[in-house]
């Protein structure tokens, strides 16, 4: 089953090393990773997708919680949560194209955020299937590059995850 | 205010944090660190002949008394060769702190000369690594390094040092923390008392209970909460290999060890046991066998310090994260109170079976009218030494010959590489020992094959009059590696044969020590015992053992606990 974990982390040189480390070391599954600075300057929020079994996932969090700079985690896939990946795509807009792609942006809720004569840029942001979506939708064929910042997420309501 | 250089305040961080020896080899990125110690003596340095051996030493040291040991070496080559010895304290939770010098802050990354990311190297087998970034952090340092190798479940902790933060004219403040906190890392430090009360419920309710204790009982100093608990309840208990000397092996609940080479009765008895107390232990390959053929009828209590051991390969039915010395102390609380006693009549019948099982094997083997067998070396010494010796081990048959004929009846005496199984570690983990119990028999159980690969600390033991007992079991051969092949390569002997031995006895005789060889069988008790008279010298003593002598019991391999080979013969 597909899993959302977030962690927070020591915001200190080799701190991430560690957590990538460990899932190659122990052969879990990286399916997506970002990370970033919290608004606390020691800490970093790191949010990783990956896939397994319960057995597996319950070990994947063990071995995190070992980690002596991981501080804290959740498995937001437990509860109720918000997840969103940010997409940038280039994408051959020529003719006819222009109109139509434009279209299905606005249906996406995208935007385009740059423009040539030949070629449009968008941004989309949502869950990993809508932006799955999306490419099916424009086709792979006028698909120039696609650039995904990974899933990010927080749960929903009154759960925080914080010191 | 005392103002010190990086270098002054790491040795005397060692020295307020209590450390005794650090076990070494210098080297350029070391040398700030190594010349502050030459200029104090409260910190002794033994040096070895090769890195690895240090951190043996320092494994070693740290078994036996139960305290982390200290590695220092220089870095690139110094300090990868550290790896495997860090990897076997890694593998078997020994607490213990190297210490690597690195090329300047200034050079890292420009492929410096003896450059190494250490940090990286080591990251997979260290508890934890840190490294220096600013001298005046070292005080810091140190004391979380300790603090992390030596609490919770124990480990190896990297520290890297780059040279320029031990130059000897910049001077900074001292000060040595006096407690050490980290918001991240808080290991249990009592069970939960509810599972604990559900534990000793089940354990009343048991007709055909077993305790399984592991080295987690010897690495938490809770060798006489289990032995109370054990003899209170009655029941049969039996232990891992690292586990070996955490409950008396002379006393009568005790089966032996148990696994792949572990005693008839022990893995027969967890087979068809339906409760498992487990204590310290993780359910290791070498035990379980095949994990879904596990001991069907049973439920597990687990108690582990470390909540990622508890139903990693074994699914536990209670699991208690905690301390094991605490979690006892509230078993043996409860059992005294319990209401519920034990079913005498159930657990009477368990006995009966277990004492059938004990009378079918026992541990026999063939012995020959002329020719040694291995396992009559072990059990002359465990006689000649009336079973109080520290006896260390390499990897092989060697290792199960002395783990099982060896009858262990207190914690932190007997010392082998159990996790990693690392060739190369009895030597120098007997020196580690023989410096801090210099009135004690320290033996090094070993093979040809072993003791060829850490053979240069002959050296090391002359220099500092380390007089150790090598008991070299010389079957010709890698006994285990030709073992499998006899059994699963239809005797195909593949690079497993060693030719062109050494004389041992003149190469001992070569770096300082005494020689004896032993070839009769009339011979091996009396001439063991001119060996081990010469309390003053290390004695190489060369034993030609049987050459085709195989271990057993061994388990069969993908099959459960209780599918055993007993002999060359027999399949149980």
């Amino acid at each position: 089953m597909r899993r959302i974990i977030s962690v927070l982390l020591e915001n200190e040189p080799g701190a991430l090393s560690r957590v990538v480390g460990l899932f190659s070391q122990r052969n879990y599954n990286i399916e997506t990773l970002t990370v970033a600075p919290t608004e606390d300057e020691t800490l970093s929020r790191l949010t990783v997708t990956t896939t397994g079994s319960d057995k597996v996932i319950e070990q994947i969090t063990k071995q995190l919680n070992k980690l002596i700079e991981v501080v804290k985690l959740v498995d937001l896939t437990e509860g109720a949560h918000i997840e969103r990946e940010l997409m940038l795509v280039k994408l051959k807009a020529t003719g006819s194209q222009r109109a139509e792609i434009k279209r299905t942006v606005d249906i996406f809720r995208g935007q385009i955020v740059d423009v040539t004569s030949s070629v449009y840029t968008v941004q989309l942001a949502g869950n990993s299937e809508k932006l799955d979506g999306f490419i099916q939708a424009v086709g792979t064929s006028g698909v120039l590059e696609v650039v995904r910042s990974g899933v990010s997420g927080i749960a929903r309501g009154e759960k925080v995850l914080s010191l | 205010m005392e103002l010190l250089s990086g270098a002054d305040m790491l040795i005397r961080s060692l020295q307020d944090e209590g450390i005794e020896y650090i076990y070494g080899y210098p080297g350029g990125a070391a040398l700030h660190i190594y010349d502050a110690l030459f200029r104090q003596d409260k910190v002794k340095h033994i040096l070895v002949r090769h890195e690895q051996a240090a951190v043996h030493m320092a494994d070693g040291y740290a078994r036996a008394t139960g305290l982390p040991g200290t590695v220092l070496v220089t870095s690139g080559p110094g300090a990868t060769n550290t790896i495997t010895g860090i990897a076997t304290a890694f593998m078997d939770s020994i607490p213990m702190v190297v210490l690597c010098g690195q090329v300047a802050s200034t050079l890292i990354g420009e492929d410096a000369f003896q450059e190494t990311d250490m940090i990286g190297v080591s990251r997979p087998v260290v508890k934890h690594n840190l490294s220096v970034r600013h001298p005046e952090d070292i005080p810091e340092i140190i004391r979380k390094a300790y603090y992390i190798a030596a609490t919770g479940r124990p480990g190896p902790v990297v520290v890297d040092i780059p040279k320029d933060m031990t130059t000897p004219n910049e001077r900074y403040e001292y000060v040595f923390p006096k407690k050490v906190k980290l918001r991240s890392y808080n290991p249990a430090i009592r069970g939960h008392a509810g599972q604990i009360k559900k534990a000793v419920d089940m354990l009343m309710a048991a007709r055909r209970p077993i305790i399984y204790a592991g080295g987690g009982v010897i690495l938490g100093k809770a060798s006489d909460q289990l032995t109370e608990l054990v003899k209170m309840l009655g029941y049969p208990i039996t232990n891992t290999i690292m586990g070996i000397g955490c409950y008396p092996a002379s006393d009568k609940q005790h089966l032996g060890w148990l696994g792949m080479h572990g005693t008839y009765e022990s893995n027969m008895a967890m087979h068809h046991s339906d409760l498992i107390l487990c204590v310290g232990a993780r359910f290791d390959d070498r035990v379980t066998n095949a994990t879904e053929k596990f001991c069907p009828g049973a439920r597990i209590v687990h108690i582990d310090i470390d909540p990622a051991s508890i139903s990693k390969t074994i699914d536990a039915d209670v699991p208690i994260v905690g301390p094991v010395d605490a979690v006892l102390k509230e078993m043996i609380t409860l059992v005294k109170e319990s209401k519920e006693k034990p079913d005498a009549e159930a657990i009477a019948a368990w006995w009966k079976q277990i004492e059938e099982w004990r009378a079918f094997h026992g541990m026999r083997y063939e012995t020959s009218p002329d020719v040694i067998k291995p396992q009559e070396v072990v059990e002359a010494l465990w006689r000649l030494t009336k079973g109080e010796a520290f006896v260390t081990s390499d990897v092989g048959q060697h290792q199960m010959f002395a783990a099982q004929y060896y009858k262990f009846d207190r914690p932190n005496r007997w010392i082998n590489s159990g996790g990693l199984g690392t060739m190369g570690f009895g030597l120098p983990a007997a020196m580690g020992v023989k410096l801090t119990h210099p009135d004690d028999e320290v033996l090094c159980i070993t093979g040809e094959g072993s003791i060829q690969m850490n053979i240069q600390e002959l050296s090391t033991c002359k220099q500092y009059n380390l007089p150790v007992k090598i008991i070299n079991l010389n079957n010709q051969a890698l006994g285990m590696v030709k073992q499998w092949q006899d059994m699963n390569y239809e005797s195909r002997h593949a690079e497993s044969y060693m030719g062109s031995l050494p004389d041992f006895i003149k190469l001992a005789e070569a770096y300082g020590h005494k020689g004896v060889r032993i070839e009769k069988k009339e011979d091996l008790e009396p001439m063991l015992k001119e060996a081990l008279a010469m309390k003053d010298d290390l004695v190489f003593v060369d034993i030609y053992v049987d050459r085709f002598e195989h271990v057993y019991p061994m388990q069969v391999a993908r099959g459960s606990m209780k599918d055993m080979w007993l002999s060359k013969t027999e399949r149980v």
